[in-house]
């Protein structure tokens, strides 16, 4: 009885802390810190999403970024609009991304430059590193915001994009990861934002980067690309995937995606997946072919533009979403509509 | 040379086939009677943690399953059991007092010192809040190395090497344990519970305790001001042939 009483008080009490916490953040300009990726010296532009996200919440924007060439990365950065400031750290240590020292890292920056918000990409680099920054700074990460409602109020996908939450933070600092596909990257040239050195804590990293292997292409980014065509278990093989698809998407000079159940067969490579647990893409076009749409693919595509679709099954879900359909067998149709194109 | 104490905490959610429906004050997805299971990727974790007893490349003294979530949540801690862990931990927590990842991630922590784990494996994110965060989080409480979506993961002696899924391909990093790894699709084929092992898995021990026993309580940070369906596209057109098509794609300004 008096311990529930206790913690009841204790609850309330918190409660209105929070509330005044909130209030003073409120009065204060929003001051963000974007954090950019690079890779062998080259500045992601997909990663200037973040920016974007930023000028949406008014007040300050500071770039951040890390590794080998910090300075002309964050100079390349520095020209992007809507950023006051880049910071760079210049140290080898920070070229592969690796969470164990670029948290700590990130964690020195935010604190002596007291952001309000911290934005990263919801990429492979912003999902591995974000969470354990906001665990060291004690916050409740938002993930994979698709917009900005105030200060302290974000909208998100849940289940798969089949239902969306608006959540307003309590934390004073906000880490969020950001969907690229929901901001698109600014501007590249005409900004003027000055360049400054951060500060390297140095934090001894346990983990070794040994390799990678990335899959080699001419094609657009899957994740940026105004085209994606896609391809499914409807294309039976690897070879006729491979016979099939990248033709088609050379006719268009779009980029390749695949269902999770041609990339279970073999067909096509992991990191071309489109879905809840792959790559998320909004193109102009996306096209697919032999793909039914299962909840989990339909996560990945359903904000593009225009959707076609090509499958013989003319119940297939990817019917209800498609804006164009076309009931038929795609190995006569793909072959067709390739020569149509080109013409 | 010690062996694995590997801890795997597993979540209930709505089932990957059912397509959830917001409820009408819109304050959250409808959850009462809707069919529930283990998050897919806990499935994969559980699965990891069984084979890497198998392999035997280094001993694994105990499986540990875990969860934290309402009564029910034990169904998927038995399943887990029939998989191969050798014991369950439930934290009972009701649904209106669910954790957040960061919460998860303290109680983790507090699980990990008393179970003395060594190796830790979560999915890459759950199904219901697609957050993916939980793992990192934990590794960053423990400052323990951390090696998410991982495809493969291989152990010797202490050593851990870990493929895993990144954009445009695959990396691989190695650490030493203790270790937090998160599972990515590709990892495994998770296999099913038979029925031999379903019926040992009700005599395996199943600990009961509450956010209070560690210390904690559901304190959040995040606040749902509303929970809405998204918009629905328009029904499009049917056409009859790849030259409909192409005038259609025309018409709407995609080619």
């Amino acid at each position: 009885m008096f311990a529930a009483a206790r913690t009841s008080v204790l609850r309330s009490a918190r409660a209105q802390l929070r509330q005044t916490q909130s209030h003073a953040a409120c009065a204060r300009l929003a001051s963000t810190l974007a954090v950019l990726e690079a890779k062998e010296g080259k500045l992601n532009i997909a990663s200037l999403a973040a920016i974007t996200a930023g000028t949406k919440l008014g007040g300050s924007i500071t770039a951040f970024v890390a590794g080998s060439g910090g300075k002309s990365i964050a100079e390349e950065a520095g020209k992007a609009k809507g950023i006051e400031k880049v910071i760079y750290v210049d140290n080898a240590a920070y070229d592969r991304g690796l969470a164990e020292n670029w948290a700590p890292l990130l964690v020195e920056n935010i604190k002596k430059g007291g952001y309000t918000h911290v934005l990263t990409g919801h990429s492979a680099f912003g999902k591995n590193l974000m969470p354990r920054v906001a665990a060291l700074l004690d916050v409740q990460q938002i993930s994979d915001i698709t917009a900005i409602e105030s200060e302290d109020t974000f909208v998100r996908p849940i289940y798969a994009g089949n239902a969306i939450m608006t959540v307003q933070s309590s934390d004073t600092t906000k880490i969020i990861t950001v969907r690229g596909t929901a901001f698109p990257a600014p501007e590249t040239e005409g900004g003027s934002a000055t360049v400054e050195e951060g500060t390297d804590p140095k934090a001894e990293c346990p983990t070794e980067w040994i390799s990678e292997d990335l899959a080699k292409s001419d094609r657009p980014d899957l994740g940026s690309a105004s085209k994606v065509v896609s391809g499914g278990r409807g294309l039976k093989s690897k070879d006729d995937f491979d016979k099939l698809m990248p033709p088609l998407a050379d006719a268009l000079g779009a980029a390749i995606g695949a269902s999770r159940a041609a990339v279970d067969s073999g067909f096509a490579d992991n990191s071309l997946q489109v879905g809840q647990t792959g790559k998320n893409v909004a193109p102009q076009l996306y096209l697919c072919a032999g793909i039914s749409g299962a909840i989990q693919h339909l996560a990945g595509m359903k904000d593009s533009k225009v959707i076609a679709a090509i499958n013989k099954d003319p119940d297939a879900p990817i019917f209800q979403v498609a804006d164009v359909g076309l009931v038929g067998d795609l190995f006569d149709k793909v072959p067709e509509l390739t020569e149509k194109l080109k013409q | 040379m010690s062996g694995l104490r590997i801890l795997v905490p597993v979540k209930r959610v709505i089932d990957y086939a059912v397509k959830p429906r917001v409820n009408r004050a819109q304050t959250s997805v409808e959850t009462a009677n809707v069919k529930h299971s283990m998050n897919p990727f806990d499935e994969l974790s559980i699965e990891e943690a069984v084979r890497l007893r198998e392999k035997k490349t280094t001993p694994v003294e105990e499986i540990v399953a875990f969860s934290a979530g309402p009564p029910k949540a034990q169904d998927i801690l038995r399943t887990a059991m029939a998989m191969g862990a050798d014991r369950g931990i439930h934290v009972v927590v009701e649904e209106k007092d669910s954790l957040e990842p960061l919460g998860v991630a303290k109680l983790l922590r507090k699980v990990v010192d008393e179970q003395k784990s060594n190796l830790v494996i979560l999915g890459k994110q759950s199904i219901d809040d697609d957050a993916a965060q939980t793992g990192q989080m934990l590794a960053g409480l423990l400052n323990w190395p951390q090696a998410t979506q991982a495809s493969k993961v291989t152990i010797e002696d202490q050593t851990v090497t870990v493929v895993r899924e990144v954009d445009g391909g695959v990396e691989t990093l190695k650490a030493k344990l203790p270790m937090i790894i998160t599972t990515d699709l590709r990892l495994n084929e998770p296999r099913y519970a038979s029925l031999p092992n379903i019926m040992k898995a009700k005599k395996k021990k199943l600990d009961k305790k509450t956010l209070g026993d560690y210390g904690l309580d559901s304190e959040i940070r995040l606040k749902t001001v509303k929970v809405t369906e998204p918009p629905t596209r328009q029904a499009g057109v049917k056409v009859d042939d790849v030259d409909g098509m192409i005038s259609k794609l025309k018409e709407l300004g995609a080619l």
